[in-house]
């Protein structure tokens, strides 16, 4: 007898059955079946632009850190200062291996008595496992909540107006990158006014019973309200210069040359510090940097970059076509003394794109107003 | 599900050539509009029109959000027409695939060849929708 091992399980989100009501076409991503579009990336980025799309992340990775010195561990683990934030205030932060290559990006919200971490999908089994080898010396409470809590990202300017028709609560009062557990219906959640698009908007984070719930309530309070899959999601984020782990940083890249000093705090003690500093004193090699094409040219990753001469100088990390901006766009890292805004790079192709300041698209309605982190 | 006509020809790289008379009216098929997903443009010279063509050979590539691919000649010929709307708003073949999303007609050389393409049965298995 032969025994047949399905040897590729695949993952659901609690909202599974939802985008297949919705009709949304699935894909595998890192072991999740996700949505990659419902309708069409173009239609999707340009609802979330211009009106509110809701997407399910609920296949990142969340994990929550308690226990006794909590703060100081967790301080220690990224790179930003977790005791500059108030409570309820969360920050974007790297996650960094002793010789300042990124193990992982994250959100970290601090919360009563614990910091919640939010990862990317990919790298949750890898973070949680470097996140408890680093416990060994703290013996804090390292917990992956993951598949009891789901997340759903409302995103656009019409965002709060949606979510305000679902609870008595004054949502108005969360800043950007700030958090409060709040009711919406009858279900006590996490929201946070936080996103990956560059649009105002939230995330919710509740019990993973509620999800249909939840997804129902927000659709019938509101039918332009569009549901919106990981194609959007990469366009929009893309648009706003957003780095995506395992494109534009991963092990072989540091925070200082993927633009990511402003969550690096040097006057505290970090994983990866002591060869930050060392890199800062020898100098960058590279940048990342926004880079712009013609409209008819579409960028694609690991494509290289040459200057007039035909000299290698780079390499793309993130490309696509943008329905927002309506042009190729790109995130590639530049050779340091090539990377000034307003120079012109090449495909192999000798198709040009020009160094241009990021975000891609400068109109999005995100609330920076209130303090950033 | 992908929707495949009958009444068409299919190549392994998803192509369709519909026949009228010794014409050949050429686009790609839903299942593949399906896969690239939203179409950015159509990259064809149109230097290619008057131009004998072999089976099989690269005629063109289409750009989508995801990603780009090439595009195969279904049958040998000369290609008489590009459709220049289909050029100047690709998503029509997102839209449309079998219709108003063809990309180009072409004087069929030898209609002996249609016998090397699929028909939709075979088509659908090929795409495993059979």
């Amino acid at each position: 007898m032969i025994i047949y091992y399905n040897t590729k399980m695949l993952k659901k989100t609690p909202f599974y059955e939802k985008h297949l009501e919705y009709k949304a076409q699935m894909i595998d991503f890192f072991s999740y079946l996700m949505p990659i579009s419902y309708r069409s990336i173009k239609e999707e980025v340009l609802a979330v632009r211009n009106n509110c799309g809701l997407f399910d992340v609920s296949h990142m990775g969340r994990i929550e850190v308690s226990g006794k010195d909590y703060k100081e561990f967790v301080n220690y683990l990224i790179t930003n200062d977790i005791f500059s934030l108030k409570e309820y205030q969360a920050c974007y932060a790297c996650m960094l291996y002793e010789d300042g290559g990124i193990v992982d990006d994250l959100v970290c919200y601090n919360l009563p008595e614990r910091i919640l971490l939010v990862v990317n999908c990919a790298n949750l089994e890898k973070d949680y496992n470097y996140i408890l080898s680093i416990n060994k010396k703290f013996n804090c409470e390292v917990k992956n909540i993951s598949e009891e809590v789901c997340q759903l990202a409302l995103q656009g300017k019409r965002a709060e107006e949606i979510l305000s028709s679902l609870t008595n609560d004054n949502l108005s009062e969360i800043g950007f990158y700030y958090s409060k557990e709040m009711k919406i219906l009858d279900v006590l959640m996490l929201v946070s006014r936080t996103g990956y698009t560059g649009e105002d908007g939230f995330e919710l984070y509740f019990d993973r019973s509620y999800a249909h719930k939840i997804w129902d309530a927000l659709f019938e309070k509101d039918s332009s309200l569009m549901p919106c899959g990981l194609g959007a999601r990469d366009m929009l984020r893309l648009e706003m210069g957003y780095c995506l782990y395992g494109q534009d940083i991963d092990k072989d890249k540091n925070p200082l040359e993927a633009n990511l000093s402003f969550v690096v705090k040097f006057n505290k003690d970090f994983i990866g510090k002591e060869a930050l500093l060392k890199i800062k004193e020898q100098g960058l090699k590279r940048k990342l940097v926004g880079i712009k094409f013609a409209n008819k040219t579409v960028p694609r990753p690991k494509m290289n970059l040459y200057d007039s001469n035909n000299n290698l100088i780079g390499f793309i990390t993130s490309g696509t076509f943008s329905f927002s901006v309506n042009c190729g766009i790109a995130l590639g890292y530049v050779d340091i003394n090539y990377c000034q805004i307003g120079n012109k790079v090449y495909l192999e192709n000798k198709k040009e794109g020009e160094i241009v300041k990021l975000p891609f698209y400068q109109f999005g309605s995100i609330k920076k107003s209130k303090k950033e982190v | 599900m992908a929707l495949v006509l009958d009444n068409l020809y299919y190549t392994k790289t998803h192509e369709w050539i519909k026949v009228e008379n010794d014409i050949g009216i050429v686009g790609i098929t839903d299942f593949a509009q399906k896969e690239l997903q939203d179409i950015v443009y159509f990259g064809i010279e149109e230097s290619i029109v008057g131009k004998e063509l072999k089976a099989g050979d690269k005629f063109g590539y289409v750009e989508a959000v995801k990603t780009a691919a090439d595009l195969y000649l279904p049958v040998s010929g000369e290609i008489i027409e590009i459709n220049k709307e289909l050029i100047a708003n690709p998503v029509i073949a997102n839209q449309d695939p079998y219709g108003q999303g063809w990309i180009l007609k072409i004087k069929i050389k030898d209609k002996e060849e249609l016998k090397n393409l699929l028909n939709s049965e075979d088509y659908k298995k090929h795409i495993g929708e059979a």
